[in-house]
């Protein structure tokens, strides 16, 4: 069953739509990203399952059913812009966080003091939060973040402002998070991180949703039956042995080698190909060009805003 | 229900656990201790050193007349000259040299008072005092009126104000401590109003640029949020009132103890009757005898007057003005901290607001202006509008209220409060909603209206 079913939202600011009749699906135990140029309308999609804001049209399914108060804290949410009192001190405010959260005075001090424990920010209790590093600051945020163990975890941009050890540390403990069931949403555009982390994603530009699906899938969809062949050889006999069927759409070198990139044309196969190449050239590597979601995400943003 | 209690819980903590709060818990009550004693115990402070005060008396007019008090004692000295002394003074244990020279009834200028320091206003006046007098006596002697006609020509009154409470019974009112408490309690509202709504406001502020406060809104509704923290805060301010209540009243038990001890021993309270006595109207014989034992027991009556505001204090209705306080404090700060918790979710940092702080202001003034007129007509028609009027009735109405208002009119007031404080609840909390999360816009009226009208 689909986690989380968002049915054709559509939220007005003013006199301009942040989302226009957006329907997405989250299927349970995924992590699903949500991609989109800055000013896209992500972060109102996220508000709205957070029910921080009303769509003005549509309705978010819950497991099924429609989402209701309560179910918040069922969700984990790390804003983009996110912050905390600088002025009270660590364990305080993450018990606090965590009890706004739903959670029982014990039961979030047994829980925090694992994930105290997990980060090392234990020694930390008792201090102030402005007298913590900026890293540490990060670690707490997550923890509190997670600490309900809720079944959804939104995280909007959750690499920016983390330096590489801790988006390292994040990036493991949102794949052990997915081990242990969660559903997860990725608002993102590094999308290194969305290749990496990502069962499905969306890409939502101008308020609509252009694309939506498994990474292979889209991926799959996007490629233009073209190849690499990294070659030992005569540039111009390759390129004679090619017919009317297949283009040279790029010729480079890689280590000392040749490499070319072909498209092939119907009814034509990257076997026959090969079969063409063999006799004449000393054939290194020979594979598809699979598009990565960087090229497909400014391929589609670039076509749609034509 | 439960997020906001752990909300203002939360606000509460914070900022009763603050330095800050100590210090302004400890420092309040000394200082209006400081303002209740410090008149009546600076008035007893005068004069405890003997002051001995040479007198070349050239008129030979004030021999042994000049009358001398606990602590001023006179010498006259024949046959000095002022150069005579002038050289030696400091080595003498004079505190002055008075000089009257023979045409002291006549002239101006021609009493003088040398000494090393500055001579105190007391003995001055007291000196001025006992010369005149004398000059008098003697002027009236001479046009042939008799000491004892105008002993009995001399009157004091002092007018005693007696209310009717609505229960039928007569009660010894004050209106000069009516004046005192109403000022006092109206000026703590307008005080309160604006710390603690400032807080409120700089509440919101920091979560706003703390940017947390989108953490805690996808936990809670901004509505709650918003409530929390201006109850909290409020609590706060509560707590504040009743400490500055439970030791300002120790304060004064304590100091008027040790400045005061004889208003507590029992030839105190002789005292007490004979200076009531004195007050009482219409027994001439009772004040002739007392003016007598005027100068003698100066100091004496001047317990007395301060044993009579503590009594008179103890007359108040302190109930009523304790709850209607607790009340208008509750209202006005319920209302305008509302209004600046808007405020605060509308800008980005406190300098932004400048120009939404100023219809917040203008109310508060007015009604700190109105006050001051109604302290002085507290049945007129300006009091009585503003003091109906929620926007400045929780100042106005409490000026009013030690002189006794009509119940129609407290609860009208308070009805009206009540409303106004919801509506603006309301109103700011959808300011607040979509305040809160706008960032980087400059916000003006316009705006506010329209996020007023936004739907949810």
């Amino acid at each position: 069953m689909d986690f989380l079913d968002i049915r054709n939202i559509e939220k007005k600011f003013i006199n301009q739509y942040a989302l226009q009749n957006v329907s997405l699906t989250v299927p349970e135990n995924k992590i699903y990203g949500l991609l989109g140029p800055n000013g896209a309308g992500k972060t109102t999609l996220i508000r709205i399952i957070n029910r921080i804001t009303g769509p003005d049209k549509g309705e978010v399914l819950f497991k099924g059913r429609r989402i209701k108060m309560e179910d918040v804290f069922r969700i984990g949410y790390l804003p983009e812009e996110r912050g905390l009192y600088k002025k009270m001190k660590v364990g305080e405010q993450a018990l606090y966080l965590a009890q706004l959260k739903g959670m029982t005075r014990q039961d979030a001090i047994k829980k925090l003091k694992y994930w105290f424990e997990k980060f090392e920010i234990q020694p930390w209790w008792e201090k102030k939060v402005e007298e913590l590093s900026k890293g540490m600051q990060q670690k707490m945020q997550f923890v509190t973040t997670v600490v309900h163990e809720p079944e959804l975890l939104i995280f909007d941009e959750p690499f920016s402002g983390f330096d590489p050890i801790n988006a390292n540390l994040l990036k493991n403990e949102v794949l052990e998070l997915k081990k242990k069931g969660s559903t997860i949403i990725f608002s993102t555009h590094n999308m290194g991180s969305v290749e990496e982390l990502c069962d499905n994603i969306t890409l939502i530009n101008n308020a609509q949703n252009l694309l939506e699906g498994s990474i292979d899938e889209i991926r799959n969809k996007y490629k233009s039956n073209v190849y690499e062949i990294e070659f030992n050889g005569d540039l111009s006999e390759l390129e004679s042995s090619l017919n009317s069927n297949y283009q040279i759409i790029k010729t480079t070198k890689v280590n000392g080698n040749h490499a070319v990139h072909v498209k092939l044309h119907h009814q034509t196969s990257d076997n026959e190909l090969l079969s063409l190449i063999i006799p004449v050239v000393e054939v290194i590597s020979f594979k598809e060009i699979i598009p990565s979601m960087n090229d497909i995400f400014i391929n589609v943003v670039n076509e749609k805003n034509k | 229900m439960n997020k906001i209690t752990l909300i203002f819980k939360r606000e509460y903590l914070t900022r009763v656990r603050k330095k800050s709060f100590l210090v302004m818990t400890i420092l309040g009550p000394i200082l209006f201790a400081a303002i209740v004693i410090a008149p009546g115990w600076l008035a007893t402070l005068e004069d405890t050193e003997l002051k001995k005060i040479a007198v070349i008396d050239s008129s030979n007019i004030f021999k042994e007349r000049l009358p001398e008090t606990e602590h001023i004692k006179f010498e006259y000295l024949e046959d000095t000259e002022v150069e005579d002394l002038r050289q030696s003074f400091s080595e003498t244990d004079y505190y002055a040299l008075l000089q009257i020279t023979h045409l002291v009834a006549n002239t101006r200028n021609s009493v003088v008072l040398y000494s090393d320091k500055q001579p105190s206003f007391s003995v001055k006046s007291h000196i001025s005092n006992a010369i005149e007098k004398e000059i008098e006596r003697r002027k009236l002697k001479t046009a042939g009126i008799d000491q004892d006609v105008l002993k009995s020509v001399k009157t004091d009154i002092s007018v005693q104000t007696i209310q009717w409470t609505e229960s039928g019974e007569a009660k010894e009112s004050s209106t000069e401590l009516a004046m005192i408490v109403g000022y006092i309690s109206g000026f703590l509202i307008y005080f309160f109003i604006f710390m603690f709504g400032a807080q409120v406001m700089r509440g919101v502020i920091e979560e706003k640029t703390n940017r947390i406060i989108e953490i805690i809104i996808s936990s809670v509704r901004p509505f709650q949020l918003m409530m929390g923290k201006i109850i909290g805060i409020g609590l706060v301010g509560l707590t504040q009132f009743a400490l500055w209540v439970v030791l300002t009243i120790a304060l004064i038990t304590f100091g008027k103890n040790a400045f005061f001890p004889e208003l507590t021993t029992p030839s105190g309270n002789e005292v007490v009757a004979e200076g009531f006595m004195e007050k009482a109207p219409g027994q001439q014989a009772d004040i002739m005898q007392s003016n007598q034992t005027k100068d003698l027991s100066g100091s004496l009556t001047e317990n007395a007057r301060v044993q009579e505001i503590f009594s008179a204090l103890e007359d108040i209705n302190v109930g009523l003005m304790v709850g209607s306080f607790i009340f208008f404090f509750l209202g006005g700060y319920l209302l305008y901290g509302s209004l600046f918790a808007a405020i605060g979710s509308a800008v980005d940092n406190e300098a932004d607001t400048q120009q939404f702080m100023l219809p917040i202001t203008i109310p508060l003034i007015l009604a700190i202006i109105v006050m001051i007129n109604a302290i002085n007509s507290p049945e007129g028609p300006i009091a009585f509008w503003f003091s109906i009027i929620p926007l400045t009735s929780p100042i106005v109405m409490m000026v009013r209220i030690p002189f006794g208002v009509q119940a129609w009119e407290l609860i009208l007031s308070m009805g009206l409060l009540v409303l106004t404080f919801i509506a603006t609840t309301w109103l700011s909390g959808k300011i607040y909603r979509t305040g809160i999360l706008m960032y980087g816009k400059k916000v003006n009226y316009k705006e506010l209206w329209k996020w007023i009208r936004y739907k949810t």
